[in-house]
């Protein structure tokens, strides 16, 4: 009865606040008025049914972490399958090869003759799991909040359409060298911030991102402007002439090899000594600076090797469309990025892997309900904060046993 | 050197920069109180807007107009910007008091996504024209090159509502309790302070100083569409950096500065750059003065 009668209420509350937007529209050039009332109605009966179904949620949040709280042994507890999967040394292994055999094949699944429409929605969402991973390194090792990732990605990408414009280089010379330049503006940004603490790092590559894109848009005589630049030669197999499918084939390889590369890379990085530094510095700057490690360096690398990522992919990119804008390098996209790191797990290589590959592929496939899709985006964000905030798979550590361990488990604080 | 073009910029930049002050303090307020960048603040400002334009249209349309229209679609924007506000809390950030740091930002970064969308969906993703509903002064005719009508009541407003604003901070009591929040949640806690009405009301408050500034520029540019929130959300943002996050008369005082700064940007070196010269600003004081412009730098205890 408590419940129905809140939920009544919050549907009238909703209903107040959708009032003027959702009921009225004016249309100040043929002055008229239109009256939706039954959007009201609609929006009414909708907050009253998702109320009714958040007071169990919440309620039963609230259950499951009383539970932990008194379990003595948080670690034995039943995990999801994909949390299973990712604390399970032989299994995933197992599942690795079978999915990387499966993506091996891919292609030639999906495409015939003159339809590699798949590939192609394939190839931008890998390149979108190259930027989770290498933001990763950033947010979720080093725990650097970044929200202009975007701008290495558009560096490494102008990279490759300047230099096969201006001096005719080859995809593959320009892979490195846009990597190389990601990682570049990665340290010369990351070196006036390095004082800056938490959302102050936040705007700063926040702002550092806008003044990117400006200065992509307005500066025409070299980037082309508003209207970017066209006709980036795709990559090229030894002079072999490849037709649309076989090109789109092989550019699918090119990024599955460098999510391959990016995924053994970070891997070997975060239980290396310089990736235990960045989940130390995290943790506690102060007491990680108090035991040895070079704060200045270990946060430069963390960016650098961020940002060389970025770059890396941004050339693959502006290869894989023929065509870049500044279009593409919106906050909009740094926000996608940001939250494919965070929904998979901060810090777990698979759930940031999964999170791009669902964030990606779903609004792709999902055009129908193109016009809600962004809103839904929003909302699960939200949603996924308050009912899952450790990400699709919590990233576990290494931890020592220890029978009187209860609370330790429970890291939500500071 | 051109002294009168001097200071016709120097008059547009206060104007642009009391606007961008009254934005900021809702970001300042929240932050102060509990360290979270509302990214959600720049679309209640929007929503302020389409709000108070929904209002104005539908009374000129019945047949009223004038200044008292645009009184009355203020202060109807604002009380609907403070349900936003109040519900935004509930839903999108009481549930994650006490979560890691980054969750709550991802979940304002959410909550911005989401309300831009439901307002582009229930209204129109195109630019609407906001009608002009400041009369032309008369006591204004000897100065309307530098300022113009609106440029005025945007002043005067901008004033009138950062002196309420003190007087609520300084003299009465959520103001106070307001203020010991910040200092020192638990300690307000243990004498008796409510903090979850403490927290809701901070964002009442700088929800309906959103509204107000919504309202005012739009009344100002002539135009709106759901992407303006978006902008003035990180400049604001800026500008409350700049000043000191957390400090009330820095985000003015930041406002202010970043104002200005933009439009002698635009007007003496080119105003297509206008937004590099605003975060270029903030890059700069930031290495100068990691704390902004009027905070402290904190000794951190260990």
């Amino acid at each position: 009865m408590m419940h129905l009668k809140r939920s009544l209420s919050i549907g009238l509350w909703f209903m107040f606040l959708t009032l003027p937007l959702m009921v009225v529209r004016v249309n100040t050039v043929s002055r008229e008025i239109e009256w939706r009332w039954m959007n009201l109605v609609w929006a009414g009966v909708c907050a009253f049914a998702i109320a009714w179904l958040w007071q169990f949620s919440i309620e039963r949040r609230a259950a499951k972490r009383m539970q932990v709280a008194t379990d003595d042994h948080p670690e034995k507890r039943q995990h999801s399958l994909a949390q299973r999967l990712a604390d399970d040394p032989v299994l995933s292994r197992r599942v690795l090869i079978g999915v990387g055999l499966l993506a091996l094949v891919f292609p030639w699944l999906v495409s015939s003759g003159n339809s590699f429409y798949h590939i192609n929605v394939m190839v931008s969402a890998l390149i979108f799991v190259v930027l989770g991973l290498g933001l990763n390194i950033t947010v979720g090792l080093a725990g650097l909040l970044d929200l202009g990732y975007i701008a290495f990605f558009a560096v490494g990408a102008y990279t490759y359409a300047l230099l096969s414009k201006n001096f005719d280089l080859g995809f593959w010379t320009c892979l490195p060298i846009g990597g190389v330049m990601g990682m570049l503006f990665g340290v010369v940004l990351g070196f006036p911030i390095l004082r800056l603490r938490g959302d102050y790092l936040a705007i700063v590559t926040l702002g550092f991102a806008s003044i990117t894109k400006i200065v992509l848009e307005n500066w025409d005589t070299v980037f082309g402007g508003a209207a970017g630049i066209a006709n980036i030669p795709r990559p090229d197999l030894f002079g072999f002439e490849l037709d649309g499918r076989q090109k789109a084939i092989y550019i699918y390889y090119i990024v599955l090899a460098l999510v391959a590369l990016t995924v053994v890379v970070t891997t070997r990085l975060k239980n290396s000594r310089v990736g235990r530094a960045w989940m130390a510095l995290r943790e506690d700057e102060i007491a990680s600076v108090a035991m040895g490690v070079d704060m200045a360096q270990t946060k430069l690398s963390a960016y650098a090797l961020g940002a060389f990522w970025a770059g890396l992919v941004g050339v693959v990119f502006a290869a894989h469309n023929n065509f870049i804008n500044p279009d593409s390098f919106t906050f909009m996209d740094s926000a996608m990025i940001l939250a494919m790191v965070v929904l998979g797990g901060m810090g777990s290589i698979l759930g940031v892997i999964i999170a791009a590959l669902v964030l990606k592929l779903l609004p792709e496939y999902l055009r129908a309900f193109a016009e809600y899709r962004m809103l839904v985006f929003g909302a699960v964000m939200v949603l996924m904060m308050i009912f899952r905030p450790q990400g699709l798979i919590n990233d576990m550590r290494r931890k020592y046993e220890c029978d009187t361990a209860g609370g330790e488990s429970d890291n939500g604080g500071k | 050197m051109d002294f009168e073009y001097l200071f016709q910029l120097l008059c547009s930049g206060v104007v642009k920069g009391s606007i961008y002050a009254l934005i900021a303090l809702g970001y300042t307020m929240v932050y102060g109180i509990i360290q979270l960048i509302n990214f959600a603040h720049g679309e209640i400002y929007m929503i302020g807007a389409f709000v108070a334009l929904i209002i104005t249209g539908v009374v000129t349309l019945s047949g009223y107009s004038g200044f008292s229209v645009l009184i009355l679609a203020a202060v109807v924007a604002a009380i609907y910007a403070a349900a936003y506000g109040f519900t935004l809390e509930k839903i999108a950030y009481r549930p994650l008091r006490g979560a890691p740091r980054l969750s709550p930002l991802i979940s304002a970064i959410g909550a911005s996504i989401f309300l831009m969308n439901y307002v582009q969906l229930a209204q129109t993703p195109d630019f609407l024209p906001f009608p002009e509903l400041v009369p032309e002064f008369e006591f204004m005719e000897p100065w309307v090159q530098y300022v113009s009508s609106v440029d005025m009541v945007i002043l005067v407003v901008t004033a009138l509502v950062m002196v309420a604003l003190t007087v609520l901070i300084k003299y009465t009591r959520i103001g106070k309790a307001m203020r010991a929040t910040q200092q020192d949640q638990v300690m307000a806690r243990l004498v008796g302070i409510n903090v979850d009405r403490v927290i809701s009301a901070t964002f009442v408050i700088g929800s309906i100083l959103a509204a107000i500034g919504g309202v005012l520029i739009a009344s100002r540019t002539g135009q709106i569409n759901t992407a303006i929130g978006f902008m003035a959300g990180i400049k604001a943002f800026t500008a409350a950096v700049l000043g000191g996050i957390g400090n009330i008369p820095g985000a003015v005082l930041g406002g202010l500065v970043l104002g200005i700064a933009e439009t002698f940007g635009a007007g003496y070196i080119s105003s297509a750059y206008e937004d590099v010269f605003a975060f270029g600003l903030l890059v700069l004081i930031l290495v100068l003065r990691p704390a902004g412009l009027l905070g402290k730098a904190v000794k951190q205890k260990v």
